[in-house]
């Protein structure tokens, strides 16, 4: 029967003409994507490599259609996700703003039989999602606490804070964590909010508070040049480094041309969108088994791998 | 006897009055004073400096925010408007390229001017439209945040020009005689608006308008220009916050910006201006921009508040300044 099949496919493509690929399009896919508005750099970045991943996969796939929505927040993305499965969607890849109110959403579409792959904040119930890629923060903190650890070897460090959230909670226990039992010790920490202004404000108190200061983690490139400002302004030569993370382009830039005061990074890659959406694709045109969770490395920068993490296009 | 009591029952109230209009001043005097006990580092010249001139910002938008509040009215629009305004202002000077004053004063133009036009869009809407200027701002508050993400398209606008940053760069950075420019301009805005304010006739038309509207309209007080142009003065001082903005990070982001609305009605309120409106102090408002500042610098000083508590300890300083100021011009 299936031989019949294959014969009946194979004859039908090559009355069409093999060289308009239409053996290929009689497969047809679509994937909806729902992910956060462009409202701060990192999620401009999701939104920036969601859509070039798009057109790249409909060039590669043939019959493959990616749909985008973004939303501003966590209620409007819950009507985004009713507005793409009333589209008929093979697969879903959604980031979410709040994985615990979308976990009940999503069982729903998944009871329909559509495929679903999580990306960076994975849901109450794990059983819904088919595919999970996930950033890994806590790896992000170790890797950063491994840094000062390895460069610093003895020193004051003062900690820049995100917003309140998991996402920093992770990041930062894991930091001190790794930092039990080395040379270094943190002064300070406080929340600058993953925002340039309130990491300016923060940085020029450190100063004013702490007479020595090593080196400072931003824990963020938006914070550590709103922190570099602060140090410049100061004029303040003790302190030899600022880390920051996540991968923005300007940064991963001075990384590259060797800046004295930026001499690494710490990867969190708003391009975990495009591993997901390829994984997903490729779960519809090949035989690969492609179900489980993929935990993407929180990669350390240096200038000899900067290249490899530099995007010039990507608002990020 | 008679005429003893007569007499202190002037003098009391004269003092008064003083008492009302200095309390923002008392206020300040004992956070300072309450800061240089918490860390010694508090009282260096550097620290001072660095907080009074980073709350130049707020302080210059509050300078607007008082005449709109005194008038009656609300601007929720601007922290998004100076978002607007400083993105708008960072392409100009990418896209004219050269390193000279000529494209930055052009910036500058381009910058006042628009958020001139902004602030008028808003008094326009709320004059003619008839809408309370809560529901008003609160929609242009989105329009202009939403075009300043789509400018940015959700990263960063960066100056470019190496030359252009530095030579803008000591507006924010620079002083004279010690006296950061920062400081210089929001001192200028606060003694041009108490001149407007107190010493000539709109500025008692937008008083009149603010504790009695019907009573102004039938006094001939022109109703709707006066309305409208405090929020053009509003909007022009969101315009000259930028202007002191910009050289600092040199870049604008979809955060830039963000809740300084609330901030700027904190230091209009704190300054003893009244939320409903018919007053206006505009050198309390300063004060009260300073007093926020403070206490945000105070928190980080501090070893002995966890990171976690810092917003309820400085809401708690707030709301016990405010209780300080009050119990001081009540008591006499």
């Amino acid at each position: 029967m299936k031989a019949t099949v294959l014969k009946f496919a194979v004859a039908a493509g090559l009355m069409a003409g093999v060289a308009t690929g239409a053996m290929a399009q009689q497969k047809s896919v679509t994937i909806g994507v729902s992910i956060p508005a462009a409202t701060h750099g990192w999620t401009g970045g999701v939104v920036y490599h969601a859509q070039e991943t798009a057109k790249q996969l409909e060039k590669g796939y043939p019959g493959l259609k990616v749909v985008v929505k973004t939303s501003p927040d966590g209620a409007s993305q819950a009507n985004a996700l009713d507005d793409l499965t009333s589209q008929k969607v093979d697969a879903l890849v959604v980031l979410p703003f709040n994985s615990d109110e979308l976990t009940n959403p999503m069982r729903e579409i998944k009871k329909r039989g559509t495929f679903v792959t999580i990306v960076d904040r994975g849901l109450k119930d794990p059983a819904i999602q088919d595919i999970y890629v996930a950033g890994n923060n806590p790896e992000f903190g170790r890797v950063a606490a491994k840094y000062f650890v390895d460069n610093l070897k003895q020193g004051n460090v003062v900690v820049l804070r995100g917003i309140p959230t998991v996402v920093d909670e992770e990041r930062v226990t894991n930091f001190e964590k790794a930092l039990e039992g080395s040379g270094i010790k943190v002064l300070d920490k406080q929340y600058a909010n993953w925002n340039r202004d309130d990491a300016f404000k923060v940085m020029q108190d450190y100063l004013a508070k702490h007479p020595k200061i090593d080196a400072v983690w931003a824990s963020d490139d938006d914070m550590a040049l709103g922190v570099m400002e602060a140090i410049r302004q100061a004029k303040r030569e003790d302190i030899k480094f600022v880390l920051g993370g996540a991968g923005m382009k300007d940064m991963v830039k001075k990384v590259m041309d060797g800046d004295k005061m930026v001499p690494a990074n710490v990867s969190y890659p708003p391009s975990m969108i495009s591993t997901a959406l390829g994984v997903t694709a490729a779960h519809f045109y090949t035989n690969a088994p492609m179900r489980g969770t993929y935990t993407l490395n929180a990669e350390l920068i240096t200038k000899d791998n900067a290249k490899n993490f530099y995007f010039p296009n990507s608002p990020f | 006897m008679t005429e003893t009591v007569l007499r202190t029952g002037a003098e009391k109230r004269r003092f008064n009055v003083d008492m009302r209009a200095l309390s923002p001043f008392i206020a300040l005097i004992v956070l300072v004073i309450a800061g240089a006990l918490i860390n010694p580092d508090f009282l260096t010249a550097s620290n001072l400096l660095n907080v009074v001139t980073r709350s130049a910002f707020i302080a210059i938008i509050a300078v607007g925010a008082t005449f709109v509040i005194a008038g009656g009215g609300l601007d929720l629009s601007v922290g998004s408007m100076a978002a607007l305004t400083a993105g708008v202002m960072i392409l100009t000077l990418n896209n004219m390229g050269t390193g000279d004053m000529g494209t930055l004063a052009l910036g500058m133009l381009v910058a006042i001017g628009l958020s001139a036009a902004c602030g008028l869009a808003n008094g326009l809407i709320v004059t003619f439209g008839r809408i309370e200027p809560f529901i008003v701002t609160l929609g242009t508050m989105g329009i202009f945040r939403s075009l300043v993400i789509w400018l940015a398209a959700g990263g960063t606008i960066t100056m470019r020009n190496f030359e252009l940053r530095e030579l803008y760069r000591p507006v924010y950075f620079g002083s004279v005689f010690g006296v950061p420019y920062p400081i210089i301009a929001f001192m200028v805005v606060a003694a041009v608006g108490a001149l407007i304010l107190y010493r000539t006739s709109f500025g008692r038309h937008v008083v009149a308008l603010g504790s009695n509207e019907d009573v102004a309209r039938y006094s001939g007080v022109p109703i709707w220009r006066v309305r409208t142009l405090t929020y053009i003065i509003q909007g022009v001082c969101v315009g000259i916050a930028v202007l002191v903005y910009v050289p600092r990070l040199g870049s604008a982001t979809p955060t830039t910006g963000l809740l300084w609305e609330l901030q700027a009605i904190t230091a209009v309120v704190i300054g003893g201006t009244a939320l409903k409106g018919g007053i206006g102090r505009i050198w309390g408002t300063v004060v009260g921009a300073v007093i926020l500042e403070l206490v945000a610098n105070i928190m980080v000083l501090s070893n002995f508040v966890s990171e976690f508590l810092v917003g309820a300890v400085q809401g708690a300083i707030i709301i016990i300044a405010m209780l300080v100021q009050r119990s001081v011009h009540r008591g006499r």
